[in-house]
């Protein structure tokens, strides 16, 4: 378990220093080259000169790398020119993160909360109306622009039925304590439940718009999965047995098909951060997507480096976590 | 468990690929007359895939979005890009002309005919979408070929760059390759979602072609001399071939969706005399409260569009790999 | 050749003290029009602490009829008639529900495949103990002890440390044994074995069949041993009964069946068995061709194209299954026009 946990987190840091190369290599392919990358087109002389001197322009290749490793290893992405003009870009990063991580853990936790029953019931009634239906439904939901379906959902519930909070992440007049960047977290912590119901609510919206395309993979996986485990000579064991419904759909039946959606969980967030860019910009969340999108249009590369290079490792490490819990699930894999 | 080593997404997309490929290689093995049993076994999928009600929905749609955009100019006969109701839209306070005799779905913002528009962006849409699943398609055949004939230190190379594609959300690797070119045109949106394409072709590729790599077709093709080269060209990558075309047919609904999202964040082709859905989808944004029509009508296009080549591309897996009921 | 034909179906005989008496079980899958019979009007009776055989070639409804007894067949899809009357109950016409209370502590099932038959992710532990759980309302506490004594009872070494193992830290012949102590665990009055030994070395073979004999005749436990092998139907059957598709063709004590069979299938059966005193060289004797030759019984002897001594009422007639002169150890049925005699064999 540890040697297999160490080979992991070593081919992680062979995927991180490929990736510090190619990143290396881009900014230098950027028009303009790094310093425009990083600083703008308007930057001063004296600024570009400085920051010639931070990268080590006037040095060799290796050299430069080297001195990129460096910073970069010590958070150090630059300033941002755009997004919040003069704060570090690890700094954007940061302040951005709750927000994000807010909006991805409820449609996560909806994708897997509507994702997993529904699959196991079209499992269970496979070939009928509600399985065909379902997989028809999950494969729309697929084909659905993410930002179209954001739009459709914000002008019904919020604009012409105001039945939920139209954009942001929660409402100004609440003037909400601010302690962690967590809105809903915050609220718990300050007992204004007001203002975390609030943030909840501006959730909704969002989160289900986000949650559609890894609701269709949770279930269809499910699906899939419990159709393999319905046929499993161990279920048939069980009912032999004459164990109960319940006992056997539990212990038996979703035990077993639910190893393959823990890995797919993992395999989410790239998805997830895509999704985020386009839904934040529909509901004006102020999260990484959000500064995804205004990275680019204002060509802010030092904050779409520190973007690029935490999408990547949140990947990778969230993969990493995924297989230690899987092993630590599936004990074919544990105890050996 | 060896398989418990590997990234979990490599290994569905490796299984599947092992699947598929096996299986032909099977077929292929199993008669030793090549041909015979190739076409009994396309027989057999045509046979399944007839009586698929989704396959049929699938290929009709399909095949309409392509007549559409091949015959365009027939199905209007108003150009996409002039201004007929520009005098509409200055006059008025209302600047998106109703319909009307000859539009009939009224005009765009700058007054040009909305239904000629959608019909020719038919065109555009299909070849942006062809194009980058090509892009997608060949970058992952080299990539993929090289990884799953060579294995080796080769292998390990190739496989750590798709990695770090795959590590990447899709959107931001589009963004990252559509920043290195100064002016968003099609092109840089083709080349971008292609791009963005490549790892999953990659993986699915070597997968299949691991698998072949110990089967005995290749071991009788080198034991009776035929060189590496030609072992690869000729009997490995034809039977590797069909888990990457159901997955192409696939790639072709994501690269519309995607190119749609690009335009929607400012990424997409500003030039828009020859419009694509996507590019009418994400410049329609801005007037969606007063005129969802502009947005509805591209976004029901893409939607229809896409779902047809998913329906295909699923109901092509399950044909061709009867076992799996994904 | 005996052509005493009764117009009832020749029920067996009639022992009021069968544990369970299956009649006329007659299973179709597929569509009404053109079902497909599995099992096509079987009849049987297991008495207390009786080893009986269904003996056949795969697809001859062997496991089929275990199914149905168990009532294990998938609810869609299958059209069951008949009954198998246990202990004063038909099996058959039983709830989803009541058949759950049944199953596991008065009929029990162990099945072919001992490493798929058992959940991967669960301590073996506990998949004996939920058993207990279920039909005598034990908690896990009380029931772990007695898992281990169970372990212990069917020969696995260390049950204390096997109660927490996982199935895939076990061989073969132990998860088998795991499989028996899980089916013994609320010790039923039948049980049915599936080819119980098909998925194991030779070796390991002989030894859970000698240990499913001796508990089955220590607990007075009725078994019903379904194999396609008539080897380990000689050394621990009572009554054999061979099936061909879907019917009963040849019923008889264990030593009749043997040293007299007289149904063309059951000497073909027998022939394909190697035995150590027959003259080196010769060949085995399968029973040629494949059950896609049958003919339907409705208007044949469906075995009649492979047979070895056909006549022409075969093609023609469906036979009965009609009791013939007995063996030394007991009655015996027969459904065939022209039997194998001492002579012809």
């Amino acid at each position: 378990m540890l040697r297999y946990i160490a080979r992991r987190v070593l081919q992680m840091i062979g995927v991180m220093f490929a990736l510090s190369l190619l990143i290396f290599a881009w900014l230098r392919a950027l028009p303009g080259g790094p310093v425009d990358a990083l600083l703008g087109e308007r930057a001063t002389p004296e600024r570009r000169a400085a920051l010639r001197k931070v990268l080590g322009l006037d040095q060799p290749l290796p050299v430069q790398y080297l001195k990129f490793l460096d910073n970069a290893a010590h958070g150090n992405f630059g300033v941002s020119s755009a997004v919040q003009p003069g704060t570090d870009a690890m700094q954007v990063f940061l302040t951005r993160l709750p927000a994000t991580m807010e909006l991805t853990g409820v449609a996560i936790v909806l994708a897997l909360a509507t994702g997993i029953p529904l699959g196991y019931l079209a499992a269970k009634r496979h070939g009928g109306i509600f399985d065909n239906l379902g997989v028809l439904l999950s494969l729309v939901g697929v084909a659905v622009p993410v930002f179209f379906l954001a739009f459709v959902l914000k002008q019904y519930f919020a604009v012409d039925w105001q039945l939920l909070p139209l954009n942001g992440r929660q409402n100004p007049d609440l003037n909400a304590t601010r302690v962690t960047g967590f809105f809903i977290l915050d609220g718990i912590l300050t007992r204004e439940f007001d203002a975390s119901w609030d943030a909840f609510l501006h959730l909704i919206l969002p989160g289900v718009a986000l949650a559609t395309i890894p609701f269709a993979v949770v279930f269809r996986i499910t699906r899939a999965s419990v159709l393999d485990v319905l046929d499993e000579d161990f279920v048939r064991t069980a009912e032999a047995k004459g164990l109960t419904r319940q006992v056997i759909r539990r212990r038996h039946v979703l035990r077993n098909a639910l190893l393959p959606v823990v890995t797919t969980i993992g395999l989410q967030v790239g998805g997830l951060l895509t999704g985020a860019v386009l839904t934040e910009t529909v509901f004006s969340i102020a999260g990484l997507g959000d500064a995804m999108n205004l990275a680019f249009q204002q060509k802010d590369f030092s904050v779409l480096q520190v973007l690029i290079v935490m999408a990547a490792t949140t990947y990778v490490v969230v993969n990493l976590l995924v297989d230690i819990a899987y092993a630590y699930i599936d004990p074919r894999v544990r105890t050996r | 468990m060896a398989a418990m080593n590997l990234n979990r997404k490599k290994q569905r997309v490796d299984e599947l690929a092992a699947t598929t490929g096996a299986r032909v290689e099977g077929n292929v093995d199993a008669g030793g007359i090549k041909d015979a049993e190739g076409v009994s076994l396309l027989a057999s999928a045509w046979r399944r895939l007839r009586r698929n009600p989704a396959f049929l929905i699938g290929a009709v749609v399909v095949v309409l979005f392509v007549l559409v955009a091949l015959f365009a100019p027939v199905l209007t006969g108003h150009d996409p890009s002039t201004r007929y109701l520009i005098g509409e839209v200055s006059q008025q306070n209302n600047p998106v002309p109703k319909a009307r005799p000859g539009f009939p779905l009224g005009g765009d913002p700058v007054g040009r005919d909305l239904y000629a528009r959608l019909v020719f962006g038919a065109r555009n849409t299909l070849l942006v979408a062809v194009l980058a699943t090509l892009t997608g398609f060949v970058g992952g055949l080299i990539l993929g070929s090289l990884a799953g004939a060579f294995g080796g230190w080769v292998d390990s190379v190739v496989m750590r760059v798709v990695d770090i594609m795959l590590s990447l959300p899709s959107l931001l690797l589009a963004f990252s390759i559509a920043a290195l070119f100064g002016r968003a045109s099609q092109w840089s949106v083709i080349l971008a979602v292609g791009i963005a394409q490549i790892p999953i072709f990659a993986r699915l590729l070597r997968g299949a072609m691991m698998a072949q790599r110990h089967s005995d077709h290749v071991l009788a093709a080198r034991s009776l001399g035929v060189k590496p080269g030609s072992i690869v060209l000729r009997h490995m990558l034809p039977n590797s071939l069909s888990p990457v075309l159901v997955q192409a047919t696939m790639v072709v609904a994501t690269s519309i969706i995607d190119a749609a999202a690009l335009s929607y964040i400012g990424a997409g082709n500003a030039d828009d005399t020859q419009p694509e859905w996507g590019q009418m989808l994400g410049q329609a944004q801005n007037l969606i409260d007063s005129y969802p029509h502009l947005a509805v009508y591209p976004a029901i296009c893409i939607i229809v569009v896409a779902l047809g080549f998913t329906l295909m591309g699923e109901s092509l897996r399950e044909a061709l790999d009867p076992k799996s009921r994904r | 050749m005996s052509t005493q034909t009764t117009d009832i179906r020749p029920a067996p005989r009639a022992d009021g003290d069968a544990l369970l008496a299956v009649r006329d079980l007659t299973v179709e899958f597929g569509a009404r029009k053109d079902p497909f019979r599995a099992v096509d009007g079987v009849s049987f009776d297991v008495r207390p602490g009786q080893i009986v055989g269904l003996v056949g070639e795969s697809g001859c409804g062997k496991s089929v009829t275990s199914l149905a007894i168990m009532g294990l067949l998938p609810k869609r899809g299958n059209r069951i008639s008949g009954s198998a009357v246990f202990e004063g109950t038909d099996l058959i016409s039983l709830s989803d529900k009541q058949m759950r209370d049944r199953r596991g502590r008065d009929v029990a099932m162990i099945f072919q495949d001992p490493l798929s038959s058992l959940n991967p992710v669960i301590p073996l532990g506990i998949q004996v103990t939920e058993v207990m759980e279920r039909h005598r309302g034990l908690k896990r506490k009380q029931a772990m002890p007695e898992a281990r004594d169970l372990l212990e009872k069917v020969g696995i070494p260390d049950p204390n440390r096997r109660l927490k193992d996982y199935p895939h830290q076990l061989s073969g012949g132990m998860r088998q044994r795991a499989l028996i102590a899980m089916a013994l665990a609320c010790q039923p009055r039948l049980l049915i074995a599936d080819e119980p030994t098909t998925a194991l070395d030779v070796t390991i073979q002989a030894q859970i069949l000698t240990l499913l004999t001796d508990l089955v005749r220590d607990s007075g436990t009725a078994l019903i041993m379904i194999t396609h092998d008539l080897g380990v139907v000689a050394g621990m059957c009572d009554e054999v009964n061979v099936l061909y598709a879907g019917r009963i063709v040849e019923r008889a004590a264990r030593h009749d069946l043997f040293a007299d069979p007289r149904h063309p299938y059951t000497y073909g059966l027998l022939g394909s068995i190697p035995r150590l005193d027959s003259p080196r060289g010769q060949r085995l004797n399968p029973v040629p061709g494949s059950v896609a030759d049958n003919l339907p019984w409705t208007s044949a002897c469906a075995f009649a194209p492979r047979c070895s001594q056909p006549i022409a009422q075969c093609r023609e007639q469906s036979p009965e299954l009609v009791e013939t002169d007995p063996g030394l150890d007991g009655p015996r049925l027969l459904r065939c026009f022209n039997p194998i005699t001492k002579e012809t064999s």
